[in-house]
Parts: C-alpha cells; sequence; structure tokens
C-alpha cells in the first residue's frame, strides 16, 4: 500500500488553514498526489483535464446571473424589501421556517434543482431575511446584516441535505445501495430512504429552533439599542 | 432533443461574454481566466469523445489549462465586488415595476417545477425531449433562458445588457465559481491514486473492535471527518464504511445495513455543512451574497451540524440493533 499519496490530503489541509488561495490549493494537492502515487506528468494531465470536463454540471449554477443582475437592477432586493416590510404577520423567523419546510420536502421528491443559492437565495430569500430582520432592528449594522444573509444560505443547505436523502433515486441513496450489493447485501432503495426520515425531521426542528433564538436575539438587542437611545 | 452539452455551451458563452468584457475594460487576468475557461466548456463533449476513443491529447491540454486556471485565480484575479451604483434608480424602478418584479425571478423555480414535472410526458420511444443523462438540469437551463427572456421584456433591456449584468455577477463570483468543479477534480485524482484505500486502510487498523458504542462513535466521527476533509460525504461512505461500517458494526455486532448506510450518510453531511471544502454550499454562497467572511455560512451552520450529528449517533445506536 502506497500512502504517499495522502500528502495529497496534508496540504489541502495545511493551504486553508493558511488561508492560501483555495483553487491553487486544490490544484496543487491534485498534482501532488498524482505525482506521488507514480503518475506520469502526461497521465496526471489527461486525469485532470478528463475529471474537470466530466463535472461541468457543477458550474451551470451561473446560468441565472443574467436575469438575477437584469432584476437587481431594476430594483428586486429594494422591492423584496418593500413587500416583507408591509406583511406585518410575517416576521423573520416564519420566512426562514416557512422556506426550509417546503425546501426539504420538494428535495425530497427530487426536486432540488428548484431552489439554491443563486437561484432563490441571492435574488429573494436573502433581501426578504434582511427587510424581516430589519422591521424587528432597523438599525441593523453590517456584522449582523452578514449573519442574516449567512442564516438565509444555512437554511437552503439544510433544507436541500435532510430532504434530498429522503428521495429514493438520489444518488446518494442509490450509492449506498451499490456499495452493499457490491460486498453481497441486497437492499431495496426505498428501505435505505425511510431511516433518514427522523434525522429530516430533527434537522427540521433543530434548525428551527435555531431561526428563533435567532430572531429572540434580535428583538432582544433591538430593546437594548433603543434602551440605550433614550439614555 | 436538448442535449445537456447545449446547457455547457450556453455556460461557455457567457462565461466569454465575461472574458470579452474583462479584456475591454484592461483587465487580462480575468479575461484570460474567463475565456479559457469558456474554451473548456466549449470543446468538453469533443475531448471526452477523443478520450473514450484512445485520443489523451485533448484532454491533457485541458490538464495545463486547470493548471493555469489556478495560477490565474491565485495570482490576477481579485473578487471584484459588484458595483453599487443608481441606488435611486434602482428605487424609483421597484416603485414603478412593483411585484411585477419576482415574476421572472419565481419563472426560475417554478419553471424548472413544471418543466421536471412534464419530463415523463415529453418522450416517447427513444426520443426524449430532455437529455436522459440529466434531464432536470436541462429543464433548470430552459427556465433560466424563458426567465432571462422575460427580465429582459420587463425591464426593456437588451441581449447586450444581459450579458453585461451576467459578466458583472461573474466577476463578483469570479474564483469562487470554479471551486465546485476543482475539488470534483481532485476527488477524481483521489480515487485513481488510492488516497480512498490508503485512508480505509489506517482506519480499519486504529479503530476499536470490543465495545459496540465505541465502533458507532468512530464510525459516525469517521464520516463527518473524512466528509470534512474530502468535502462530499459520497466520497467518505465506500471508506468508511468498508473500514467499520461492514467488517464492525455490520459483521461483528450484526447491525442493521440499511440503517447503517442511511444514518452513516447523514452523519457525512453533518460534516458537508462544516467543511469550506464542500464549496458549492459553503464557499459559493459566500461569493454570491458578497460577505466578508468566508467562513460566514459554516458558522451559521456550526450549532445545526453539531446537535444534529449527536442526534444521528443516537438514531443509529436505538435503530440499527433492534
Amino acid at each position: 500500500m502506497n500512502y504517499w499519496p495522502l500528502l495529497g490530503i496534508a496540504i489541502v489541509v495545511a493551504g486553508f488553514a493558511w488561508r492560501l488561495n483555495p483553487a491553487l490549493v486544490v490544484v496543487a494537492a491534485g498534482v501532488a498526489s498524482g505525482l506521488l502515487a507514480g503518475l506520469g506528468i502526461p497521465e496526471l494531465l489527461a486525469l485532470l483535464g478528463r475529471a474537470f470536463v466530466s463535472n461541468r454540471v457543477l458550474l451551470v449554477l451561473i446560468l441565472p446571473l443574467a436575469t438575477i443582475g437584469l432584476l437587481e437592477r431594476a430594483g428586486l432586493r429594494e422591492r423584496a424589501h418593500a413587500w416583507i416590510a408591509g406583511l406585518r404577520q410575517f416576521t423573520f423567523a416564519r420566512l426562514l421556517i416557512a422556506y426550509l419546510g417546503p425546501r426539504q420536502i420538494l428535495s425530497s421528491f427530487g426536486l432540488n434543482t428548484i431552489a439554491g443559492h443563486a437561484q432563490t437565495v441571492r435574488p429573494l430569500l436573502a433581501p426578504m431575511a434582511e427587510a424581516a430582520a430589519e422591521k424587528i432592528d432597523p438599525d441593523l449594522d453590517d456584522a449582523e446584516r452578514e449573519r442574516v444573509k449567512a442564516l438565509a444560505a444555512a437554511t437552503d443547505n439544510v433544507g436541500l441535505f435532510f430532504g434530498e436523502d429522503i428521495f429514493i433515486a438520489f444518488g446518494g441513496v442509490l450509492l449506498i445501495q451499490a456499495f452493499f450489493n457490491q460486498h453481497g447485501i441486497e437492499l431495496d432503495p426505498r428501505s435505505i430512504a425511510v431511516w433518514a426520515l427522523p434525522t429530516a425531521f430533527a434537522a427540521f426542528v433543530i434548525h428551527a429552533i435555531r431561526i428563533a433564538l435567532f430572531q429572540r436575539r434580535l428583538v432582544r438587542n433591538a430593546a437594548t439599542k433603543a434602551a440605550h437611545a433614550q439614555d | 432533443m436538448l442535449r445537456i452539452e447545449y446547457v455547457y455551451w450556453l455556460c461557455g458563452a457567457l462565461m466569454f461574454a465575461a472574458g470579452y468584457a474583462d479584456f475591454a475594460a484592461r483587465r487580462p487576468a480575468p479575461g484570460a481566466f474567463w475565456t479559457i475557461l469558456a474554451l473548456c466548456f466549449f470543446g468538453g463533449d469533443a475531448v471526452e469523445a477523443a478520450a473514450k476513443a484512445g485520443n489523451l491529447l485533448p484532454a491533457q491540454v485541458v490538464g495545463v489549462a486547470v493548471i493555469a486556471l489556478a495560477i490565474l485565480a491565485a495570482s490576477g484575479l481579485t473578487r471584484r465586488p459588484a458595483d453599487d451604483s443608481g441606488a435611486a434608480q434602482r428605487k424609483a424602478s421597484a416603485e414603478r415595476l412593483r411585484n411585477r418584479l419576482f415574476l421572472p425571478a419565481l419563472a426560475i423555480p417554478l419553471g424548472t417545477l413544471v418543466l421536471v414535472l412534464l419530463i415523463p410526458y415529453l418522450q416517447s420511444g427513444a426520443f426524449a425531449l430532455f437529455d436522459a443523462r440529466q434531464p432536470t438540469i436541462v429543464a433548470f437551463a430552459l427556465a433560466c433562458v424563458v426567465a432571462a427572456g422575460a427580465a429582459m421584456a420587463l425591464t426593456r433591456a437588451t441581449p447586450a445588457a444581459a450579458l453585461r449584468e451576467s459578466a458583472r455577477l461573474l466577476d463578483a463570483l469570479s474564483w469562487a465559481a470554479l471551486l465546485p468543479m476543482l475539488l470534483a477534480t481532485l476527488g477524481a485524482v483521489f480515487a485513481a491514486t488510492g488516497v480512498g484505500e490508503a485512508v480505509a486502510h489506517i482506519v480499519s487498523a486504529a479503530s476499536p473492535t470490543g465495545s459496540r458504542d465505541a465502533c458507532i462513535v468512530a464510525y459516525a466521527l469517521g464520516m463527518a471527518v473524512f466528509t470534512i476533509i474530502m468535502g462530499n460525504a459520497f466520497a467518505a461512505f465506500p471508506v468508511m464504511t468498508a473500514g467499520i461500517g461492514l467488517p464492525l458494526l455490520i459483521g461483528q455486532h450484526h447491525a442493521h445495513a440499511a440503517v447503517v448506510g442511511a444514518l452513516g450518510m447523514l452523519c457525512g453531511y453533518c460534516g458537508t455543512l462544516l467543511t469550506p471544502m464542500a464549496a458549492n454550499f459553503n464557499i459559493v454562497p459566500v461569493a454570491l451574497l458578497e460577505l466578508r467572511d468566508p467562513n460566514a455560512v459554516i458558522r451559521a451552520q456550526v450549532p445545526t451540524a453539531l446537535v444534529l450529528f449527536v442526534v444521528n449517533v443516537i438514531l443509529l445506536d436505538w435503530l440499527a440493533f433492534r
């Protein structure tokens, strides 16, 4: 067993720890790992090139950018802001939880491309969350604003991850089935997917509670600021 | 039919437009970056076909391009914040167009939803309107094109203006857009060089064999930690399950295989929430939302991931040995 290619992992860890450019770190790790495994330069380049083009699908997230750019220039974020500000009963926590639930359910039916960071979080969810947070605290500072947007992105991730595993035709479920099949254990995809249900439920509850706690902190901060302003 | 390659060509065209805009504005490094990437997208099809036929030269050229992209990303590319001018104009436009502004934005998710549900009706025999290899991606791309048309009609913008906007946002994303592809490439290199097997070897040599609970914790932690390193639970699953799950949990302690598989994968997902290596989930949104802290999204996920990990371990212990 050749353990030298493991140095590639060490390069990744060290590179991220030293905050070097991640793109360079990742490619350097790949080159190092390939060379340490005894690959020649021509084989290594071909391996990099083939793997790279076969993963083009990961960049389709750039397709909504033209639409988002045009709409933002025409005031989409300002409108999202004004719309949320006008809805009294739609609080910060209700907005994010109302996104989390359907995102999980849709992903569990395999509909995971319909939402995402480019398609829904940047143009819609993040500005709406910001507006909902400003309803609580009109003097939201930059650090709080950043935490609000980050929580919106996190909510999309949690909804996606802990929904898609319930879908029986999802790659992860099929991977589990194929792995056990190779090792002589026959499993039905349904019998795998069903065990993801308790975690999906727990993920919803845990993240919803965190959203509610975040809102409570916003309310408390706003009250402190108001008290200080009165002094 | 609509082949998945058409979607890649469309991406290539958008990258090419971004490169052109950068060269025109005398920014040669990002200009070269997007142009090289665009060429990889246009030629990807031919590269794959040639490699399958035994001609590796085009793939090697892409390999050189990948290294060039990484060097460009590290040297000349700074993430340029999208400019924030015209606030008054945006406000006026928002008041004029009101909720109609949401329609093109909603057309992307809702259009994708409708098209995905229509997939079974859009095929007859060997003919399928959407490429059978990636039908949902084709549906998503088509919804994006329709939405772009609607946005142009609504804002009375020209296609050139749409390309300009896309270029502006691509420059704001910069190398973060490329990171998911580079990480997937690294995963392929690790697989080809036996990194997974080496880790499995070390793990199975180092893991406890006695107590059932120790095995469960070792397996769950192994899935989470290896996912943090690889950025992908799918890469960690075969390694950890071959190293601990199969021989110890299932073989020695007679755990239920379906439970071990499902919950092991979900322990890995908790790791995905914690790692910058899962770039498309944790780094791309930082760039898209123009956050200053590169770990802002991960920070927002840490408590959910840790609590959920504990829940997964408890569920594994409880459900796998009924």
